[in-house]
């Protein structure tokens, strides 16, 4: 058997093509938007945004300090949650509700409200059958757009800090929200949301539909009807992929087939939820400009995406020796669509670990164990290639700090970066960036496999089992949303420690890098010198690339070593 | 008395040896610890496992005690590596401090009330010395305390600090006419010196607290580097906690095994703690003080040796630094018609009261070409230097005579009503070309000639300058020469940028201008008038020899006044963070062998698949794990000699340096301990 089709060679470096076209345009793009200068859209959008700042009062001229930034960004988010948890708790008397839903339980209220505040979107719970349609189309959509947003927003706010001199202001919180949404967000999930419609994604609001079912089946009687859920998916849809959300309007996410229909679509979607976090490298070397530092930081991002990407689809093109001994030859499809195939389904699956979108187009669970610790170890990485909208690109600006601090040292300067000088609080808060997840990580997959609670709920036995509730954790902590499912989640003890592993991945790293942005902000400008460490070369590139796994591999090779790879080893029959 | 012992002992003399060993238990107080936090979680790794060994012993349960006991000693002596490291480091600068203090001997002063040797003194103990009082010295006797010549020169043994036995000129006015306590008069008339520094305050009671690693604080670079350590070492028990849980789920789910029990838990922890740079961390900086000690050089904090790593902007005195000494008077050149005797006699009498060493050049030159002057006529009223007016001279009953440079001079002239020959301009032009220094000559209103003061570039220098180059470090002369005479030896001496005709507030704003553009200024000086801009610069350095102001303005005191030494404490500044930087590195990248050998011996016993992870075919658990534990313990201190020396420095652009580090100490951290490990493991099932 060949180890690769040609045609997903095809696609993935169409798709690679694609992206690194957009990074530029869309990059300069979103500068120009944040830094308030004309832009392509902007006679149509600029009357708009003015009457946003007036209907709410806000000064855009006025910008403010770290603090202040940080506590508006939390208000905004804080707010978020109770307005969600309320209204997912009332969802059974407010409107749109054709099926008649009720109310969400309070845990799961709780966890969800967290999930989509904090652009998570883990969702304990199937769409079709728990959320009304004003559920997904107010404040789940809602809180879609703007959790992007505001993760862009503490991003662009960082960028400041590097880039100004000896100033206090980092930006103004509303505007740079406003702007996320008004200017980016939504131009852009409202083409891709008319082309979704256009290649078959529904959109609607009618009640779900009786079809009569081709070939009768016997379940305890003949069936011969099925319910199809029905809704306003596409618009729901791109968002959810856009923002790097991924929460899934049905249950089935990404693999149904009124959510993603067809090879093109599937092309298209992927495209959606890379493109923001790739061209934000851009915007950075924009805004601080050197915009070789946006490529060189790009580069480390691509190379561990694509090198991961290479693995797991090696490994699922490779099979599963034990269903080969059956006389079953061939790739592991199992959980897959075939409309898809192993190419489609984890070039998907990579990019959806590593951008925190969570968003799935195939069972990740029934991956093998090496494609399916990949797909944890991109998450568990940190997020940061190219992670989520915002939250990617500052953990990624966490971890090069701290490379450049060790870098700096090597060759005997006190290490500098983009002419900043790398002191006490920048380490204190590129630590508090970067390892945050990883010790929620750490403590709550722990907690759940110490209490009965936690081992409870583990559907499949051994090591799978063990890697089911260390990809929980990996995803909530890391805000990424995907589910290897095979875990009954929907209990109070995870809602509740997913919930608050999703909070403490989402704020602490949020308010650190905007603390650094503020500390950054304030330093003079040291002018590079042949004694400066070069940031934008392959020696850099390769060092931080570095960095990043060590830091992740060192965190978690035990946990890896006990999941996916005893299991892996198990399957190929080690003894 | 006894003279500084200026040689590095080698690093494990015995000398040394014995105070460390007591230092290395002292050390062991868990409060004084704390203050080294990953050291601090071992010893309490320590501690549990010899409880764990006692429980072990009497209840027969767990782990051997075999076991258990070796790995609590390990832990112990993890701990006491380095804890010996530190005393190490920190014992030869208290060697340096008692020899110093064995100089601050009861000295009676002779307290006088006017600065006049032939007044009446009352002794008094020199301890009650306070500032402003003035002293009599005699030769042979011992200076009481800190303070400045007012009157006299004497030639003073100052080998006490400096270690250095020739004896060194002291005089009142001018730039050398510090003194310091406890160094020795040799020979003299009587001098008065004026006390400057209160008791406790003196320079060697500076000297001894720094040496002694009193008043050491941690600089802001290793406290961040700290953050970084306590992180990882934060991560690394969450990382044992978690496979705590790990294990015991899967002894569960596999139905076969044991849980991984807390001994070999605090072993993993040990062993991917950075307990290596953690041991060696306080030993650098001690360490490195020391280092620039043994070149006679003072750091007055840890802080301004590691900006000096940092600094990208030399200022330098041209004279001393970059050429020898001072300009001596090589020609005389008669201009206007006049002749040559008119202008040695007249550059003669405007130079008997000049007391700078150009000044005397002139005298000695004026001397061997046979004038006849002996000494300055009766009623002389001598016309100091003032930085204002730039020239100095005599006003006699018949004439005056002045010198200085050529357009202060026409000036002068000019404002006296007589007139500028052209040959002047001429004339000064040449030597200013040729990077000499004319001095113009006047009688009355009349321009007599030219003095021909030359400099001479110091030997070797100019490839210390291309070296900075290529360290990215930029150098800028200053000089109070013209334009022309500085661009001469500028281009000669190889410098980036000069300040030429500089005044002292102009090099306060140079200073400034460099700060506010971001750059790091070091600079080196001695006057008085430096120490305004060596206040404002990051890193600067006084000589020895300067004066008191110069030196308390200053944050590096260099003892042998050589200027050239900012190229050195500029190395040692980056030895520093070098080492740091590539013991961190080589610390973590051990990290990966140490899984390799405790992740597949801790948890055999439940997935035997694990031993492919055995990468290094060690023989069985328990030899796998002390193997790990034995390596990283021994690792420490077989980097002593490292850390105490420094990692060496090469002038290299950063990219390059990088990459050679990146090299040995990260690359080398990863297969180190593979080899290491397996060749303890060997050993220690032979001999088991």
């Amino acid at each position: 058997m060949q180890n690769f089709e040609i045609y997903d060679l095809i696609e993935i470096a169409a798709l690679l093509a694609v992206l690194l076209l957009l990074v530029k345009p869309l990059g300069s793009y979103m500068a120009r938007v944040y830094q308030g200068e004309k832009n392509l859209l902007s006679p149509v959008l600029r009357p708009l945004e003015r009457l946003v700042y007036r209907f709410a009062g806000i000064d855009e001229q006025k910008e403010s300090g770290w603090k202040q930034y940080a506590f508006a960004f939390l208000l905004f988010n804080g707010l978020g949650i109770v307005f969600l948890f309320l209204v997912l708790v009332f969802q059974g008397v407010l409107p749109l509700n054709p099926q008649g839903l009720p109310g969400f339980p309070l845990t799961l209220a709780f966890n969800t409200a967290v999930s989509f505040i904090t652009n998570t979107n883990w969702q304990n719970y199937a769409g079709e059958s728990t959320a009304s349609y004003f559920t997904q189309t107010v404040p789940l959509t809602l809180s879609h757009f703007v959790s992007a947003a505001a993760g862009m927003a503490v991003v662009i706010a960082l960028i400041r800090g590097i880039a100004r001199r000896t100033a206090e202001q980092i930006g103004n919180f509303w505007v740079d929200l406003t702007r996320g949404v008004l200017y980016i967000l939504l131009p852009i999930a409202l083409i891709a949301g008319i082309f979704l419609v256009s290649q078959g994604v529904i959109q609607n609001f009618s009640g779900y539909q009786q079809a009569r079912l081709v070939q009768a089946q016997n379940r305890n009687g003949a069936v011969t009807t099925q319910v199809l859920p029905m809704g306003p998916v596409a618009s729901f849809e791109s968002i959810k992929l856009l923002g790097t959300n991924g929460g899934g309007f049905f249950n089935a996410n990404s693999a149904h087939p009124y959510e993603n229909p067809s090879p093109l679509t599937n092309f298209v979607e992927i495209a959606l939820f890379l493109m923001i976090p790739l061209a934000l490298t851009h915007t950075f070397g924009r805004m601080v400009g050197n915009t070789r530092q946006g490529w060189a930081i790009l580069t480390a991002m691509l190379i561990i995406l694509v090198v991961s990407l290479g693995a797991m689809y090696w490994s699922e093109r490779a099979g599963n020796p034990l269903i080969h001994r059956q006389g079953i030859a061939g790739p592991n499809m199992e959980g897959k669509e075939v409309r898809f195939g192993i190419g489609g389904s984890t070039l998907f699956s990579a990019g959806t670990t590593a951008t925190s979108d969570g968003a799935v187009n195939s069972m990740l669970d029934s991956y093998t164990p090496l494609g399916g610790g990949v797909n944890m170890f991109l998450m568990l990485l940190g997020e940061v290639v190219p992670g989520g909208v915002g939250s990617g690109l500052y953990t990624m600006l966490g971890f090069v700090i701290i490379a450049v601090f060790v870098a700096g040292l090597m060759i005997g300067r006190t290490p500098e970066y983009l002419g900043k000088k790398i002191e006490v609080r920048e380490m204190w808060m590129s630590v508090i960036i970067v390892l945050t997840s990883g010790i929620s990580v750490l403590i709550f997959s722990g907690m759940a496999l110490l209490l009965p609670a936690g081992t409870g709920a583990i559907l499949n036995p051994g090591p799978h089992g063990l890697s089911e509730v260390l990809y929980a954790y990996a995803s909530a902590s890391n805000n990424n949303g995907s589910a290897f499912a095979g875990i009954s989640a929907n209990t109070s003890f995870y809602n509740l420690t997913l919930g608050f592993a999703m909070l403490l991945g989402r704020f602490l790293p949020a308010v650190a890098a905007l603390a650094m942005s503020g500390s950054l902000a304030a330093k003079k400008y040291v002018p590079p010198s042949l004694g400066t460490l070069p940031t934008n070369n392959l020696t850099f590139i390769g060092w931080l690339i570095v960095v990043v796994l060590i830091v992740g591999a060192l965190t978690f090779l035990p946990a890896l070593g006990l999941g996916p790879i005893v299991e892996h080893l198990i399957m190929i029959g080690r003894k | 008395m006894t003279s500084v012992d200026k040689k590095q002992d080698s690093i494990f003399s015995k000398k040394l040896m014995w105070p460390a060993l007591r230092g290395t238990f002292s050390k062991l107080n868990p409060v004084t610890l704390w203050r080294n936090p990953v050291m601090f979680f071992v010893e309490i790794g320590g501690i549990i496992t010899a409880l764990n060994f006692v429980y072990n012993i009497i209840t027969g349960k767990g782990d051997p005690a075999w076991f258990t006991g070796a790995v609590s000693m390990l832990l112990w002596l993890t701990v006491m590596f380095a804890t010996f490291a530190e005393s190490l480091a920190e014992g030869r600068g208290k060697a340096r401090a008692e020899s110093l203090r064995k100089s601050r001997t009861e000295i009676i002063a002779k307290k006088v009330k006017q600065p006049d040797p032939s007044g009446p003194a009352t002794e008094i103990n020199a301890n009650d010395l306070r500032k402003g009082d003035l002293v009599l010295v005699g030769a042979n006797e011992l200076i009481p305390g800190d303070g400045d010549v007012v009157f006299g020169a004497a030639l003073v043994d100052e080998s006490a600090i400096t270690g250095e036995s020739a004896p060194v000129v002291r005089e009142s006015g001018g730039d050398r006419s510090a003194v310091t306590g406890g160094t020795r008069v040799t020979a003299t008339e009587n001098i008065i010196v004026q006390i400057t520094a209160d008791p406790g305050e003196t320079f060697i009671d500076k000297m001894v607290s720094l040496v002694e690693g009193a008043k050491r604080r941690k600089t802001p670079n290793e406290i961040a580097l700290n953050i970084l350590l306590i992180a990882l070492t934060i991560i690394f028990l969450l990382v044992v906690f978690n496979l705590n849980s790990l294990s015991s789920y899967s002894v569960k789910a596999a139905g076969q095994g044991t849980v991984v029990s807390l001994v070999v838990l605090i072993a993993l922890f040990v062993c991917l703690a950075p307990t290596t740079i953690a041991a060696l961390l306080p030993a650098i900086g001690i360490a490195g003080m020391d280092r620039l000690f043994s070149r006679n050089v003072m750091a007055l904090s840890g802080r301004a040796i590691e900006a000096a790593g940092d600094v990208n902007t030399l200022l330098l005195d041209k004279t001393g630094t970059i050429t020898l000494g001072n300009r001596e008077a090589v020609e005389f050149i008669a201009i206007g018609g006049h002749s040559g005797e008119e202008v040695v006699d007249a550059a003669l009498m405007s130079s008997f009261t000049d007391e700078t060493p150009e000044g005397r050049s002139i005298i000695v030159l004026a001397k061997q070409m046979g004038s006849r002057l002996q000494e300055l006529p009766d009623h002389a009223a001598p016309v100091p230097f003032r930085a204002e007016t730039r020239i100095s001279g005599v006003d006699l009953e018949d004439h005056s005579y002045r010198k200085g440079a050529p357009d202060s001079i026409v000036r002068y002239i000019e404002q006296r009503g007589g007139s500028v020959p052209a040959e002047l301009e001429q004339k000064v032009t040449e030597i200013a070309r040729a990077g000499s220094t004319p001095l113009a000559v006047t009688r009355d209103n009349e321009v007599l000639g030219v003095i021909n003061l030359k400099d001479i570039i110091k030997g070797g220098i100019q490839e210390r300058f291309a070296q900075l180059r290529k360290m990215g470090i930029k150098t800028v002369m200053i000089t109070g020469d013209n334009p022309l005479t500085a661009a001469a030896i500028a281009a000669e001496a190889n410098v980036d940028d000069f300040l030429a005709e500089a005044k002292p507030e102009d090099k306060l704003k140079l200073i400034r201008d460099y700060q506010a553009d971001g750059y790091m200024v070091a600079m080196t000086g001695d006057g008085t008038n430096d120490a305004p801009a060596l206040a404002q610069a990051d890193v600067a350095v006084a000589m020895n020899t300067g004066t008191q102001p110069a030196r308390d303005a200053a944050n590096i005191i260099d003892l042998d006044s050589n200027p050239t030494k900012l190229l050195d404490i500029v190395e040692i500044g980056k030895q520093i963070l070098m080492t740091r930087g590539n013991l961190t590195t080589f610390s973590i990248a051990n990290d990966i062998a140490k899984y390799f050998a405790i992740i597949p011996a801790a948890l055999t016993s439940v997935y035997p698949q694990l031993q492919t992870l055995n990468l290094m075919h060690l023989a069985n658990p328990h030899s796998a794990i002390l193997s790990a534990v034995i390596f990283n313990a021994l690792v420490i201190p077989f980097l002593i000699p490292l850390a105490l020396k420094g990692t060496r420095y090469r002038p290299m652009p950063a990219q390059k340096l990088l990459v050679y580090n990146l090299f040995i100490y990260g690359l080398g951290g990863v297969i180190a301990p593979f080899i290491g490990i397996k060749l303890i493991d060997m050993l220690v099932t032979f001999s088991i």
